[in-house]
Parts: structure tokens; sequence; C-alpha cells
């Protein structure tokens, strides 16, 4: 698609010599025709369906359809986690940590050779920009699948004084914000740990993980051990309340994660559960901050992704002696942003991912204006085809609209104001989640007082959304529990027991109680 | 004592918020020792105990957890000089509720024991759990244990002392502050731990001990939007699914250290794994450049 030769703001005309021009990405090394209809991964081997049901998975950016997937029901998923029950036990528990360090280094490599494929397919199958998914998703997928291939020999150095053993099948659900990269985050530290795995990937964007399966396949990855099945609510509802797994691990909404927990409680089988859900993360600019920095971490905060980011730093709290200046050199910034086809390399916003989310985006925005917050949005021409929505802002935000509580997971930021870092924090703090929050200031012992006092599982200062495989990721309160990543990514997927006594201890009280120091023993 | 004296028997009350209160209810029940004898009325706490329970927790909490690891190590710490002290209290109260003498005094022993180990641990946990991340790029990247905030905790029934010190120790020694259910049989321990408790260092509110029905109040406690945790250690299968159904209301955090089947004497019921529990881990980045 072509954009008109103006700047995306649309307020300066471009002189034609200085014309825009896309950049698009080939698609020609994605072969849809072999997604289409594939199956699912179960066994090491792509199989139909048993249930019989396909559904179709859209390109967001054009609405256009890209294949046919297969929708596991409950006898599917029961194939899948019977394939993972008998991988885990009739070898990959038992397997020496440095053999199975060896397959996820397989896989690492492969995908690395692959990363072009996987990143155009990623970007058609969940309207992405190429350029993230080129330079973000993918290398972090991978990245996530060496740094635990390197733990996995290296288990009985990562809990001292304990002993660690896997878990058994873990269900994994990943949501469509990031497919690939959350399938890595899901698959490489369970299987680092011994774990067998049955996956399913959002029922919108089913494709990398498909592709992913093949690239397991190609690793000779032992059959069974990881299962990928295709499907929607409901196969992922089966699939959690299966009686043969051992762990589920969820990202997605905070609303679905409370209906695992639910469902678990009254599981017969003890199921460990972890969960990665929601966030409304502040975003803290004091008044000390290197402003220019700061926009651009507003801007990365809230923009990347297309918003579509459980972390997103979506409630902006500045300064007020600063509001101003930030407000206007925001909106500068933003009629720079260049909203348009995902597969133009140029391209900062791509599409929204489904037809479902840009109605809840648009809903909470139109609650936004209703509510007497007041709206920004550059004027910047949207395809018309396909979903989009452009970056906005509101300012006037209260503490008791619904777009400063409830999590929007689109491109529309909320910015609030406060007069002192006491009441920045206590804004910061006022809601029901804690997954991310970020500070800006230079005055570094600012960074460590109000970086202390966030309640959040990650804080970014002077930085945000960074991710890294060796930085534990994940919530407190609503955003769920457990960590991915690093060496407590580990502990999701592994039993840990205290070390065996060598000898029976020895009796506590051999001789005559020192007690009676104490004045006697009180019989 | 001689004969001709009347010994003077105390009162058992609640522990909220660092005082002595009745239930608001009025309600008591009664304390009977295993050959059926009643020696006393214990307070029964009601909903709005637990929720006055629940805002002193929460009103001190900021306060503890920002005390320097150091410090809560040696509150700690003087929890134990304080058991040890009044050992021969605790003793006799064990053995009234069906321990033997020697029983008791490995309890004790043991209880004691367990907060010095707890308390070693306040200054230790961020070495222990903490990391230094080797990220990809120009950061400097940590990761550090904090308290979760407020917990309710389900005391174990047996022993009536330890199960509920195996439990409070580990739960305190990162910040978090807590309201303990104690719905045993035998509460005599828990309301002299409180005692305790009171004329320690500990910050009134910090420790909040509410003796009555655990299956009464614990779906109470489960549903609190300001309890962040729960630790399970004394509920039964059927009241740990209803709690956990419960608490998913606000993805509350359950704590389960191995319902009935845990040997609380062994050393293995003090463990690294308890003070990970209670723990959330906190992630921060910061560029690194001129």
């Amino acid at each position: 698609m072509t954009l008109s030769p103006t700047t995306p703001g649309g307020e300066h005309p471009v002189h034609p010599v200085l014309a825009y021009s896309t950049s698009l990405e080939s698609t020609d090394i994605v072969r849809l025709d072999q997604l289409h209809e594939r199956g699912l991964f179960i066994g090491g081997a792509f199989v139909a369906p048993r249930s019989g049901r396909f559904s179709v998975t859209i390109n967001p950016a054009t609405a256009q359809p890209l294949v046919s997937y297969a929708e596991a029901g409950a006898a599917d998923v029961d194939a899948a986690v019977a394939a993972a029950r008998t991988a885990y036990e009739s070898g990959w528990r038992d397997l020496p940590g440095k053999e199975r360090a060896k397959y996820l280094y397989r896989i690492a490599r492969l995908m690395q050779e692959r990363a072009r494929e996987l990143a155009v397919l990623e970007t058609l199958d969940n309207g992405k920009p190429i350029r993230e998914s080129r330079d973000i998703d993918v290398p972090l997928a991978v990245a996530h699948f060496f740094h635990y291939a390197g733990w996995a020999d290296k288990l009985d150095h990562a809990f001292a004084g304990r002993t660690a053993r896997p878990v058994g099948v873990a269900a994994q659900i990943i949501p469509w914000n990031f497919p690939l990269m959350m399938a890595a985050w899901k698959l490489a530290p369970a299987l680092a740990t011994g774990n067998t795995c049955v996956l399913k990937p959002a029922e919108t964007t089913p494709l990398s993980a498909l592709l992913l399966a093949e690239i397991i396949q190609e690793a000779d990855l032992p059959p069974g051990v990881v299962n990928i099945v295709t499907g929607g609510g409901a196969t992922g509802a089966a699939l959690v309340t299966h009686p043969d797994v051992d762990k589920v691990a969820f990202t997605g909404s905070t609303s679905v994660g409370k209906e695992i927990q639910r469902v678990l409680a009254g599981k017969d089988r003890p199921t460990r559960l972890t969960l990665e859900l929601g966030g409304k993360a502040a975003n803290i600019v004091y008044d000390d901050a290197a402003l220019d920095q700061a926009v651009e971490g507003i801007v990365n905060g809230i923009w990347f992704n297309q918003g579509h980011v459980c972390c997103a730093g979506s409630r902006l709290l500045v300064q007020e002696s600063v509001a101003d200046e930030v407000l206007d050199r925001l909106k500068v910034r933003l009629s720079t942003l260049r909203v348009g086809d995902p597969l133009d390399k140029n391209t900062d916003l791509g599409a929204i991912n489904s037809a479902e989310q840009l109605e809840r985006i648009t809903e909470l925005v139109d609650a936004g204006v209703a509510e007497g917050a007041e709206i920004y949005q550059p004027e910047c021409a949207l395809p018309e085809a396909g979903y989009w929505f452009p970056p906005t802002v509101f300012s006037n935000v209260q503490q008791t609209h619904r777009i400063a509580r409830e999590e929007i997971f689109g491109p529309v930021l909320s910015v609030l104001t406060f007069r002192t870092p006491e009441e920045a924090v206590a804004k910061a703090n006022n809601t029901r989640y804690g997954l991310s929050a970020g500070v800006w200031t230079e005055k570094g012992s600012k960074i460590l007082w109000t970086t202390q006092r966030l309640r959040a599982g990650v804080v970014w200062a002077n930085t945000f959304n960074r991710f890294d495989p060796a930085s534990p990721f994940g919530g407190y309160r609503e955003s769920g529990f457990g960590r991915e990543g690093g060496r407590h990514g580990l502990e999701s997927y592994l039993e840990l027991e205290p070390f065996p006594s060598p000898s029976p201890p020895p009796s506590p009280l051999p001789s005559p109680s020192p007690a009676g120091l104490a004045g006697g023993s009180g019989s | 004592m001689t004969d001709d004296r009347l010994a003077v028997r105390r009162t058992l009350k609640l522990f909220v918020g660092g005082e002595f209160p009745r239930s608001e209810s009025g309600r008591t029940y009664p304390v009977v020792t295993p050959t059926g004898a009643t020696v006393a009325q214990a307070s029964r706490a009601s909903r709005k105990d637990l929720r006055d329970a629940v805002r002193a927790a929460r009103g001190a909490w900021a306060g503890w957890a920002a005390r320097t690891p150091y410090n809560r190590g040696q509150i700690l710490y003087r929890v134990a000089e304080l058991m040890e002290s009044r050992r021969s209290q605790f003793e006799s109260e064990l053995v009234a509720g069906g321990s033997s003498e020697r029983e008791a005094e490995v309890e004790v022993s043991t209880a004691v024991d367990r907060w010095v180990w707890y308390a070693g641990w306040a200054d230790k946990l961020g070495h222990v759990l903490g990391t230094q991340n080797s990220v990809a790029g120009p950061y400097f990247a940590f990761t550090i244990p904090e308290s979760i905030g407020v917990v309710g905790l389900l005391a174990p029934d047996d022993p009536p002392l330890l199960g509920l010190v195996s439990r409070l120790a580990p739960a305190l020694v990162c910040g978090n502050t807590v309201v303990a259910v104690v719905g045993g049989r035998w509460p005599l321990s828990a309301v002299s731990l409180a005692e305790v408790l009171a004329t320690s260092d500990v910050p009134g509110g910090v420790v909040n001990l509410l003796t009555g029905r655990a299956a009464e109040l614990a779906p109470w406690l489960a549903g609190h939007e300001e309890v962040d945790a729960l630790d399970v250690g004394g509920a039964d299968v059927e009241l740990s699914r209803k709690v956990a159904f419960l608490g998913a209301d606000h993805v509350l955090r359950v704590i389960n250290p191995g319902r009935g089947e845990c040997d609380w004497l062994a050393e293995s019921a003090q463990s690294v794994a308890a003070l990970t529990a209670f723990c959330e881990m906190k992630s921060v980045w910061h560029p690194m450049g001129t």
C-alpha cells in the first residue's frame, strides 16, 4: 500500500522530490500454502484434528484470510497431553541436562537460520511492524532458547541447597501480542528443566508456532516433548482442565487468568500455576528528567507493538511543572510516527490485531471522551482495509476514569500529573495491576527511592520496554504471579526440595535442656 | 504459690494492631484439654475482627517493609530471646494441651531456634534470591526480593506453637505483615506468642493473631482485596480449594507448604523455599552511558 506524499502528520506537505516511498519487506520467503490446514503438532508429527474443525486466521492489516488452521478439540488435547506424558516418562525427564541443552541450542540456531521467514510470518499474522518482529520478537525468542539451553546442565548450581527435578507435563497458553516470543518464553525454560509441553497459541496468531513446530521437528527433538495445539478458548479450557497436566503457564488477560485460577482450585491433581496477566503501568516523569529521552521512552512505552503490550506504559504520570512541555514535545513526536503497512520497514505502528480488539480500544477511547478527558490524535491517514487505530493521547485524565484504570491494550496513552514524589508513587500504585513501571529522572537517589516504592515486577528507570532472557519478568498483584526469564524463570518448572540429609539428624535434645538458664522447665 | 491463694486466670484475647481486644462479636469458645477439662474461654474472632486485623496489617506494612533487613533480623531474633525467657510458660501450656513434657520441651526449643534461623536470613535473602542480570545491552539490571504485602495465614493445628511459628517467621522476614487465623484446638500457645510479640520490638500491626474457626474466617480472608497472599498450611483440602477459588477474584497468591504432610520438627520445615514463597521479585533496569 502507498501513503500520500505528506508527513504522517499531514500538516506539512512534502516536496514531491522528497515524497515518501515505501520500503516493503517481501513475503516470498513465507510459504503460506504449506501452512494451510497444516494440522496439529502432536507426538512429533503434524496430524489432522480429530475434531475435524478448522478456523481461518487473517492478516489484520488487510482483513484478508491467510490460511486455515486446525481447531483442536478435547480428543486432540487428550492426544497431545498423552504424547507429552509418554515423552516425559520415556526419556526426556531422565535425559542428561547437557543433552537437553544441545537440543535447545539446535532449535535456537535453526530459528536464527529461518529468522526472516519467522519475522515476515509473524508480521503477516499479527499485524506488527516488520521492524519490530525482525529486530525484537524473533531475536528475543532465539535468545530465550540460547539462554535456557545453557541452564539445562547447570540446574544444580541454580538453587543452592536444593535438588531440582522437573514438574512433568506443562500446559502453556500464550497470547497474540508476541506469538513467537511468548512461545519461546514458555517452551525454553520448561524444556531446559526436563518437562514436556503442550503449547496453545492464540486463536488469531497460530502461524509462527506452527513454523516453530517445523523447526522443532527439524531439530529432531524427541516426539511428544513439544506438542502444539491450535485453537480458541475451548481448546485452552480443555488443556487447562486436563487431569494429566502438572503445570499450567498462562499469559493473557487478567479475567481469563482468574478463571484459570478458579478452575485449578477445584482440580484433583495438584497443578502448579503461573500467570502473567494484564497491566496498567505508570510511567513517571520527574521535572528533572532528560525530557527528550523521556519523550522517546514514553513513545516506546505505549506505542511499541501498537500498545498491545501487557507491560505498556499506558499511564503517563508527569510532574506538573513540566507537564505542558512534555505534552507539547510528545505531540510533535507523535506527528512523526508512521502508521501503516506492517511490512513497510519504516512503519512505526502496524495494524490492530483483530476486529474484536479494535472494538475494545474504540469503546474505551469513547469512554475516555465521555468521562471528560481531553483527546489528542495526530492527523494520519489510516489504510482503508484492515484494523487500525491512530496513536492517541488523553490529557486531563482523572484516576477514576476508566482509561486510567482499565487495560486498553492499544495505542492509547492516559496522562495524569503529580506534584511530589510521594504523590507520584501513590498514583502509580493506585491500580489493581502491578506488572511494570517506569521512572525518569537524572537524579540517581530519586530513581532508587521511587523504584523501591513502586509495586511492580519490572521497573525501568530512564528506559522502558526492555526485555531479556536473563531478566526475570512477571507481576505483582493482579498482574499475576511467577517469573519468566533468568534463574527465577526456572523455578516455575521445577520441584525444589532440600538436599536429603546425609545421616539421620541428631536428636534435638540429647542432653538436659539449656532452658534451665531461663528459670526452670515449668513442670 | 501457697495452697490458700486463688490463681489469677488469664483472659484470652485477640491480638490486633498491637492491642488485645476481645472479639467485637462477644463470642468465645471453650478451650478444652484432651481430658475434657475446660481451662479457658478463647475469643472467637468474627468477620469484623478479621477486617480490623487486615486494616492493621495493611497500615503496618509500609513501615515494616521499609525497615532495613538488618533491623528486621534483630527484631525477629529478639522474639526468640523473649520466647526462650518464657519457655516454662510455653512448655506448661503445651503439656496442658496433651503434649508430654519432653515433647513440649522439644517443640519450644525448635520454635525458638526457628526464629533464630529465620532472623538470620533477613539480610541474606537479597544475596541468595536476588540476581544481577546479564542482559544483552548497555544496562545495569538486577532482581531483588521484596515483600508481597499483607499475608493471611491459616496456622497449622498441630503442633500448636511450632506450626504457627514455622509459617509466621518466614512470612515476616522479607517485610510482609500477617493476619494469622489460629483455628486449632489449642489456642493457648498462640495467645502466649501474641503476648511475647506485644512485648518484643515487632511493631504493632505487623502480626495480628485471631483465634477462632478457620473454616468461618478463611473465606473472608481469601476474598479480602487487601490480602495479597494466603498460606493454607493449616487448612484441609476442602478449605484450601475453597480459599483458592475465592482468592482468584483478586489473583491471591496461595501458598501451600505441604498440607498435613509436613514434619514441623524436621530441619526441612525451615527452608529457603518457604522464604521464597513469601517474596515478590522485582527486576530493575537502568541504562549505562555517559
